[in-house]
């Protein structure tokens, strides 16, 4: 099962709306709390460095028994040096990201520490693909 | 009671005319009219009240006790009053003619719980120091809250304070004192309490921590407020005999838990709408440098109960000012702390999962969103369910009735199943 959903960029109003219908999905579906609950953080992580530092993009969401692969591709900026981005409290944020108590710079490191897989395809000037694997009884939180 | 078969609302059917009114503001979409009557699921409802609020027939009825039945019942009857009763009555300045009032009224004896809910704040906040709940913890002392966590949001059950409520505590400390002082076995001795909520009726039916509660009966404030009134006149309305502080009083309305426990990194929310938005956040992972939240369905706090009678802000700032002349808590000795803990943790409830199977669950959702996508998404509630996606999922799922969408007649249900 697929579903699309495009991310707003700087919408702050709409920010989180895609990651709360994901969660919906997947409480639906009945996948495990604890996966539902890694799932929420990492898609939440994920759409807001969209909106905050990419212009907005696209999710593609594909859900079957074995895992959930999220897809979060945007055209933006890109990620210059991605070891310094993985490390946690470092961000690019705007002044008025942080204002709105964004770019606290754990973004990249909680999707890694919550994600069973995670890939990183990313080009400055070009965009940035992040693809998210998440499965049923995969790591503990 | 069996947990399955227990519904915290009922419907008076009689006075019920199938309006939509309480379908269209339940926040779990637990009612559909069917029949030209509303019906409760009894699986989706956590009691929060809002259907009663806002029935304009008065349909909608809590499942409590009434007086008469619980009077006279025991050996030794206790009354055990919500602190939000004290704030029911526009002509006193102090709890003592509540207080008393209960006594004139027919109960041998008055616990507060607010004494209870001291305690278990003092017990919180050293758990906030000490304890293993993952932080931010959840307060628990509102039971819709509890019931949502479970349906809603299992995976923060792990964030949930396991102690049993202050009516609950109350109860089992008060018999005990009350046996010891008169010699009666503790089977005679009633404890009963007087809820502004039918959410704490439906705690203690279908307990999510507590195996077997300790009270006997409950009563709701909209009954007991008017009988009060009648008996008060007369009553010195000054702070007289021990009685517990502020903090524990400041329960009723919405951050006095907070306050109680001492914790000031704390995040307060009241209203179903706010803290359903809250628990997403936490689920989020948002509040990570939070230690409290504390929430409440009803705004602003118990004082908001759909059992009372009284405006809820009027309410809350007539104890805010009964507050200010009370004294310190006088301390009540030999509280069974030992017994505070939940003995069971609660299980995530299954209720929203479409399907066993996860593929079929799939094929399922497909199914729904290609139905909604038909429909006009006016959300009218003709056809009996409170939104087109509603309707669809009742369809898809066998929930369904026959019932037809108004404007796509050739849309039937049984067609879609």
């Amino acid at each position: 099962m697929v579903r699309e959903y495009t991310v707003y960029g700087n919408d702050f109003v709409r920010a989180g709306e895609v990651s709360g219908k994901i969660k919906t999905i997947l409480k639906g579906l009945g996948y495990p709390p604890e996966m539902i609950r890694r799932a929420a953080i990492t898609t939440y992580e994920a759409e807001m460095n969209m909106v905050i530092h990419a212009d907005g993009g696209r999710v593609r969401a594909s859900f079957s028994p074995e895992e959930v692969v999220l897809v979060f591709a945007d055209q933006g900026p890109g990620i210059a040096d991605l070891n310094l981005a993985m490390q946690a409290g470092w961000s690019t944020a705007s002044e008025t990201a942080r204002q709105l108590g964004f770019g606290g710079g754990m973004g990249l490191p909680n999707i890694r520490r919550y994600s069973d897989a995670l890939d990183i395809d990313t080009k400055v000037g070009t965009g940035t693909t992040l693809t998210i694997t998440i499965r049923p009884g995969g790591r503990n939180l | 009671m069996n947990q399955e078969e227990y519904v915290p609302i009922y419907l008076n059917i009689s006075q019920c005319v199938g309006c939509t009114a309480c379908m269209q503001r339940c926040p779990t979409e637990a009612i559909r009219i069917r029949g030209g009557k509303a019906a409760v699921m009894r699986e989706r409802c956590v009691a929060c009240g809002e259907c009663i609020r806002v029935c304009p027939h008065h349909a909608m009825e809590a499942r409590v006790d009434r007086l008469d039945q619980v009077l006279g019942k025991y050996k030794y009857t206790i009354a055990l009053p919500a602190q939000a009763l004290y704030g029911q009555f526009p002509g006193i300045k102090t709890r003592s003619p509540v207080l008393e009032g209960l006594r004139r009224m027919g109960f041998d004896e008055v616990f507060e719980v607010a004494t209870a809910a001291e305690v278990v704040s003092a017990a919180t906040h050293y758990e906030l120091a000490h304890g293993s709940i993952p932080h931010p913890i959840l307060t628990t002392v509102c039971p819709v809250v509890l019931r949502l966590v479970r349906i809603r949001f299992p995976s923060l059950l792990p964030h949930l304070l396991n102690y049993r409520s202050p009516m609950e505590m109350a109860a089992r400390w008060s018999r005990q004192l009350a046996s010891r002082k008169t010699g009666l076995a503790p089977e005679d001795i009633g404890c009963v309490y007087i809820s502004p909520c039918p959410a704490k009726c439906a705690s203690i039916q279908d307990s999510i921590g507590t195996l077997k509660t300790a009270l006997n009966g409950i009563v709701s404030v909209a009954e007991v407020a008017p009988r009060l009134q009648a008996v008060m006149d007369g009553i010195e309305d000054e702070e007289s005999f021990p009685h517990s502080g502020a903090a524990g009083v400041g329960w009723a309305i919405s951050g006095g838990q907070a306050a109680a426990v001492g914790e000031s990194n704390n995040v307060v929310a009241s209203g179903m709408e706010n803290l359903i938005r809250i628990l997403e956040a936490l689920e989020d992972g948002k509040l990570s440098s939070v230690e409290l939240v504390e929430l409440s369905a009803c705004t602003p706090g118990c004082v908001g109960g759909a059992l009372t009678v009284e405006n809820p802000f009027i309410a809350a700032a007539r104890l805010r000012k009964m507050m200010q002349g009370f004294g310190p808590s006088v301390p009540v000795s030999d509280c069974p702390v030992e017994d505070m803990r939940w003995e069971k943790t609660p299980a995530p409830s299954q209720v929203l999962r479409l399907d066993e199977d996860l593929s079929r669950a799939m094929e399922k959702m497909d199914r729904i969103r290609a139905l909604a996508d038909s429909l006009p998404g006016m959300n009218c509630g003709a056809c009996g369910a409170p939104s087109c996606k509603a309707f669809a999922e009742d369809a898809v799922t066998g929930r369904g009735h026959g019932a037809r969408c108004v404007f796509r007649p050739d849309t039937p249900e049984h067609e879609v199943l």
